[in-house]
C-alpha cells in the first residue's frame, strides 16, 4: 500500500515538475531551432534557385532579361513539408535512401542518388524518372509512359524517420520496463522517473475517465499511440538530421492510426452500440433519416481524427516555413530580424501543439472506444 | 483566380473557428473561476471541444490548400 501511496505522491509532484521541464525544453529547443531552420532553407534555396534558373532558361528565354529568378515560396514550402526520396542534410549533401519499385517486369532496387535530384534517368527494368518526388517510367526520349504502373515501396524520408522513431521508442520503453522488472514498483530511476508521470497521466486523465473498468485492456494501445504521435511530432520539429521529416503530417500515417482506432472501436463494440445505430430510440418514421446518419457517424469520427492530426502538424510546419521564407522573399535582413522572434514564438507554440495533438488523438480514441464498450452502463443512467 | 478565392475560404473558416474556440475558452475560464476545484475536468473537456471546432477549420484549410492546386 505504501508503495502505491509513494507512487501517487511522486506522480503529483512530478506532474507539476513536468510542466516546468516542458517549458524549459520549449525555450531551449526553439532557440536551437531557429538558426538551423533558416540555414537549411538557405542552402536548399540555392539548389532550388539553381534548378529553377536552368528550368527557366530552357523553358522561356524571355525571363533571362529580368536578371534574378523569382523565389517560388509555394514550391519551397511544399518541398519541405512533403515526403522525399533522399534526405537532405545541408548544402549539397544528402543521404540517398534506397528506392524500391515494383512494376509488371518485377522488382527494381537502387539508390535515389542515381536520379541526381531529378536530373537523371535511371535505367532499370524500365527507365525511371523522378519528377517532383513521384517516380514515373519513361521511354528513351524522356516522355512518361502512362500505361506502366510503378508501385513505389521506397524507404523514403518518412519511412526512414518512422524506423528511427520506432527504434528509439523501443529502446526507451525497454529501458523503462527493465527498470520496473529489476526494482519493482518503487521509486523510479533515470528515464523511468521522467516517463512515469506521463504514463500515469495517460492512464488517470485520458483512459480511466472514458473507459472505466475496461481501462487496463486498452492502455497498451493508448500509450503506444500517445508516445508514437508525441515522439514523431517532436522529431518533426527538429530541423536537422534525425528529425526534419513530417511523419505525423503525412496523411497515410494518420490514416493508419485512425483506422486502428476505428477497428478497435467497432470490433469491441457491445450489442447496445449496434442497437443504437440500427434501432435508435426515435419514432419509426425517422429511421430512414437516423440510420444513414448514424452509419456515416461511424466513419466520420476516425476520419476527423485523421484530418485533425494531419492538418494540425502540416499547418504548423507550413506556418514556420512561410515565416522563414519571408526574409528570403523580401531579400532583406530587417525582415529577417523582425520575423526571428515570431518564428521562435511559433516554434514554441508548435511544441505545445505537438503534445496537445498527441493528447487529443489519444483522448478521442479513448472516448470513442469508451462509448462503444461502456454503452450499457450509459443506458442505465437514463 | 482560384488561389485568391481559396484564401478567402480559409479566412472565413478562421473567423468561424476563432469565434467558436473563443467562446469555448471564455466559458471555460468563467466556470473555472466559479469552481476552481473542478478546473482539471473543465480543462480537459475544453480541449476536446476546442479540438472538435478546430477540426472543422482545418477541414476548410485542407480544402483551400487543395483548391489552390
Amino acid at each position: 500500500m505504501t508503495h502505491i501511496n509513494n507512487l501517487k505522491s511522486t506522480y503529483y509532484t512530478l506532474k507539476t515538475a513536468l510542466l516546468t521541464i516542458a517549458f524549459s525544453f520549449v525555450s531551449v529547443f526553439s532557440f536551437a531551432n531557429h538558426p538551423t531552420h533558416s540555414t537549411t532553407i538557405d542552402s536548399t534555396l540555392v539548389v532550388a534557385e539553381k534548378s529553377h534558373n536552368s528550368e527557366a532558361k530552357t523553358n522561356n528565354p524571355h525571363d533571362e532579361n529580368h536578371g534574378e529568378e523569382k523565389f517560388d515560396i509555394n514550391k519551397t514550402i511544399m518541398e519541405h513539408v512533403a515526403d522525399a526520396h533522399d534526405w537532405h542534410l545541408w548544402g549539397h549533401t544528402s543521404i540517398h535512401l534506397p528506392v524500391i519499385l515494383y512494376t509488371d517486369k518485377g522488382l527494381d532496387i537502387f539508390s535515389s542518388g542515381k536520379f541526381n535530384h531529378g536530373h537523371d534517368v535511371y535505367v532499370g527494368k524500365y527507365n525511371y524518372k523522378n519528377e517532383h518526388e513521384k517516380i514515373h517510367a519513361v521511354d528513351e526520349s524522356g516522355n512518361v509512359l502512362e500505361n506502366v504502373k510503378v508501385l513505389d515501396f521506397s524507404i523514403t524520408k518518412n519511412v526512414a524517420t518512422l524506423l528511427i522513431s520506432v527504434f528509439g521508442l523501443i529502446l526507451i520503453f525497454l529501458t523503462v520496463a527493465n527498470g520496473y522488472a529489476k526494482r519493482g514498483i518503487g521509486a523510479p530511476k533515470g528515464i523511468q522517473s521522467w516517463l512515469e508521470p506521463i504514463i500515469l497521466f495517460v492512464r488517470d486523465d485520458i483512459a480511466a475517465p472514458n473507459l472505466g473498468k475496461h481501462t487496463s485492456k486498452y492502455m497498451p494501445y493508448l500509450l503506444t499511440v500517445f508516445f508514437f504521435i508525441w515522439f514523431n511530432n517532436m522529431l518533426g520539429l527538429i530541423p536537422f538530421f534525425p528529425g526534419g521529416a513530417n511523419v505525423t503530417g503525412n496523411i497515410a500515417v494518420t490514416m493508419i492510426l485512425s483506422v486502428i482506432t476505428f477497428v478497435l472501436t467497432n470490433i469491441n463494440a457491445k450489442k447496445a452500440y449496434w442497437k443504437h445505430i440500427f434501432l435508435p430510440h426515435v419514432p419509426l418514421w425517422l429511421y430512414p433519416l437516423m440510420i444513414p446518419v448514424e452509419i456515416i457517424g461511424i466513419f466520420t469520427k476516425p476520419f476527423a481524427l485523421m484530418i485533425r492530426l494531419f492538418a494540425n502538424i502540416t499547418a504548423g510546419h507550413i506556418l514556420v516555413l512561410s515565416l522563414v521564407c519571408l526574409a528570403i522573399l523580401f531579400k532583406s535582413f530587417a525582415v529577417g530580424f523582425a520575423t526571428t522572434p515570431l518564428i521562435v514564438f511559433i516554434s514554441a507554440i508548435e511544441l505545445l501543439v505537438a503534445f496537445l495533438q498527441a493528447f487529443i488523438f489519444t483522448i478521442l480514441s479513448a472516448l470513442f472506444i469508451g462509448m462503444a464498450v461502456n454503452i450499457e452502463s450509459e443506458e442505465a443512467h437514463h | 483566380m482560384t488561389g485568391s478565392i481559396a484564401a478567402i475560404g480559409a479566412g472565413l473558416a478562421a473567423i468561424g473557428a476563432g469565434l467558436g474556440i473563443g467562446r469555448i475558452g471564455g466559458s471555460a475560464m468563467e466556470s473555472m473561476a466559479r469552481q476552481p476545484e473542478s478546473a482539471n475536468k473543465i480543462q480537459t473537456t475544453m480541449l476536446i471541444a476546442a479540438a472538435f471546432v478546430e477540426a472543422v477549420a482545418l477541414f476548410a484549410v485542407v480544402v483551400s490548400l487543395l483548391g489552390n492546386g
